[in-house]
């Protein structure tokens, strides 16, 4: 599930080294290629009724904001995809990366863009550092959240997925998803989890089940 | 990575080049002494001799005496073992111990462990907005069961200077009207040697950290002050170096270069400020100026002379330092992105900022060898890059933070 950090990222894994082991950029080639010149963001201000499919994932608190517009034709493929970004060199790379796979070889259809992995992103681009993960995790739920507009605008509400949450601390308020997302930060223990959420802080009998979370999330990200 | 043969390091208060002079000390030993300075035989009494006489003149730099001084391994180590050894060896008397918001994380962290780990009650003393504790602060916070008090003497992200003798002669005074027996000031000087004049008597502290790699001395090799009579745990065993307080074979290259690289500081400290003065702010106006929606971070006046720290709203620290690396300009950033924990700066929240605002911290640290074209160059290739990143972020920073 994570092996493209053992595939892709030598020398030091989990750091924002060298991507090989000959040269020491911190990034691959497709990376600095995407990030030093990045396809298909919009310039300034956007005319938003030029597309029918936004969305918006992060905020700038937290180190990255993207915002996607998509626009998707009456065969419902995304034949244009424009971005903004708000955040670290593999924020704006894999997000330059992803408007080029959805829109290459005549566009993605829904079904296509929606199923996309951080993974796949990775993948092409060779690689990123590991801890740089969490960047292209945002861009996926971009494009599903723009694609969830696009049904709301098109009345195809039924066939909107609403990302699954599963509550895990009813008195702190904090769902799997959270979890999810503190482990992508960073936290890769209960005490550090516990920190960004407060999940179980006053509800103890619910630990077990959180560091059996945080054990998944970190095992499927972090390897 | 450099574009069109430029290299401008601007990472000075990462780490400054290590002079000329101090290779050749360093080597020269390296080359001529092979004893363990602990061995009782001529070879072993070669490096001793050399490591006596590096103790003595750093004695001298900080005007203490030769006893006072210990080596360690870098400035965090430094940091360490004065905080960890004064508040575990007085922790009979007192278990409330005090710092400001802004220190470096070889303070904060090791106070935050003694906090969360030993039962140590802390206390983080707020700074003002130009990122300067108020002395009066910090004092009020000591209580009858306060042992260490750490306050930094020059913040390593923006410079500033912090009233440290102030605070160390009030604490001289409040123990000769016998109150806080059991205070100790510590000070983490690390950025301030180079600049700032170090006698720990006028400073009126008990242990005061300082390192090699930021005096254009070797990497990997600090000391501490310690007063007499400031007794300190030790963090590790097994030997009598150190008065057995920080065992282990002593690096007596590392240390014999250190010693020379604080000769050099102390003929040049004046010249270089005088150099370094009119580039900071050449620099500062020059981003100011010409880049709107900018603040500097840190008070202009009571700072170092060689730090710039500018917030650029609506980017992110990462990718313009990449952008400015590939132009051949080093600098280093606040920003989340580039730290081990993913937090932004906590200096720069500390002043009051958001974290979109730590985010786009940009640290510009000039140095002995920084000319008037490097700056020219740098406010020359900074624009266009903001301008990029700018034009593909959709963040609009509130502009009560950069009007």
């Amino acid at each position: 599930m994570s092996d493209y950090s053992a595939k892709s990222v030598k020398g030091r894994k989990g750091d924002v080294s060298a991507h090989d082991g000959a040269s020491s950029w911190f990034y691959s080639d497709e990376v600095k290629e995407h990030f030093f010149n990045p396809k298909n963001f919009i310039m300034n201000d956007v005319d938003e009724s030029q597309f029918n499919g936004i969305g918006k994932v992060g905020s700038p608190a937290c180190g990255d904001e993207l915002r996607v517009w998509l626009k998707i034709d009456s065969d419902e493929r995304i034949v244009d995809f424009k971005w903004k970004t708000f955040g670290c060199g593999s924020a704006i790379a894999s997000t330059s990366m992803a408007s080029v796979m959805v829109t290459e070889n005549g566009g993605m259809t829904l079904d296509e863009a929606r199923s996309i992995k951080p993974q796949d992103i990775m993948t092409r681009l060779k690689g990123l550092p590991a801890r740089k993960f969490h960047c292209s995790v945002l861009c996926d739920k971009a494009i599903r959240d723009a694609i969830n507009d696009y049904f709301r605008r098109t009345d195809q509400t039924d066939k909107m997925i609403v990302e699954a949450k599963r509550m895990i601390d009813p008195i702190a308020k904090v769902t799997d998803h959270d979890i999810e997302e503190a482990v992508l930060d960073g936290a890769l223990d209960l005490e550090a989890v516990q920190k960004k959420t407060k999940v179980g802080v006053g509800n103890p009998t619910i630990l077990p089940a959180v560091e059996e979370l945080i054990r998944f999330y970190r095992e499927k990200y972090f390897g | 990575m450099t574009a069109n043969g430029h290299s401008v390091y601007l990472d000075h208060a990462a780490a400054t080049p290590t002079d000329e002079a101090v290779v050749d000390v360093v080597s020269s030993f390296m080359k001529a002494v092979q004893g363990n300075a602990g061995s009782f035989h001529s070879e072993g009494k070669r490096a001793k001799d050399q490591l006596d006489a590096a103790r003595s003149e750093i004695a001298e730099f900080l005007g203490a005496r030769p006893d006072e001084i210990l080596f360690t391994g870098s400035g965090t180590e430094s940091d360490n073992l004065a905080i960890l050894g004064y508040a575990r060896a007085h922790a009979k008397h007192g278990k409330h111990i005090v710092t400001t918001a802004i220190e470096h994380h070889a303070v904060l962290e090791t106070m935050q462990h003694l906090e969360k780990k030993e039962g140590f009650e802390l206390t983080i003393v707020p700074v003002e907005k130009n990122g300067i504790v108020d002395a009066k602060k910090v004092l009020d916070a000591i209580r009858e069961d306060t042992t260490i008090v750490s306050v930094m003497l020059v913040n390593n992200e923006i410079g500033t200077i912090q009233p440290v003798a102030e605070i160390g002669n009030a604490i001289e005074k409040m123990r000769k009207g016998g109150k806080a027996q059991y205070v100790a000031l510590h000070t983490d000087a690390m950025q301030a040697t180079a600049y700032l004049d170090l006698d720990v008597r006028k400073l009126h502290v008990d242990l005061l950290s300082i390192n090699g790699s930021k005096v254009y001395g070797p990497k990997g090799v600090g000391a501490l002050f310690v007063k007499r009579g400031t007794k300190l745990q030790p963090l590790t065993f097994g030997g009598a170096q150190e008065k057995g307080i920080r065992p282990g074979t002593e690096n007596v290259a590392a240390i014999v270069g250190f010693a020379k690289a604080l000769e050099l500081v102390q003929g040049r400290r004046e010249a270089d400020a005088s150099h370094l003065l009119p580039l900071r702010e050449k620099l500062i106006e020059g981003i100011l100026n010409t880049i709107p929606k900018t603040r500097l971070n840190g008070d202009r006046e009571q700072r170092v002379p060689n730090n710039v720290n500018i917030s650029i709203m609506d980017l992110e620290g990462e990718a313009l330092l990449l952008y400015l690396d590939a132009k051949g300009i080093y600098a280093s950033t606040g920003s989340a992105c580039t730290s081990a924990s993913l937090d932004p700066s906590h200096v720069i929240i500390a002043l009051g900022m958001p974290f979109e605002v730590a985010h786009g911290s940009m640290r510009f640290t000039l140095g002995r060898d920084t000319t008037e074209a490097d700056i020219d160059y740098v406010i020359k290739e900074l624009p266009p890059l903001v301008e990029k990143l700018r034009a593909i972020s959709p963040v609009r920073v509130d502009p009560k933070y950069y009007e």
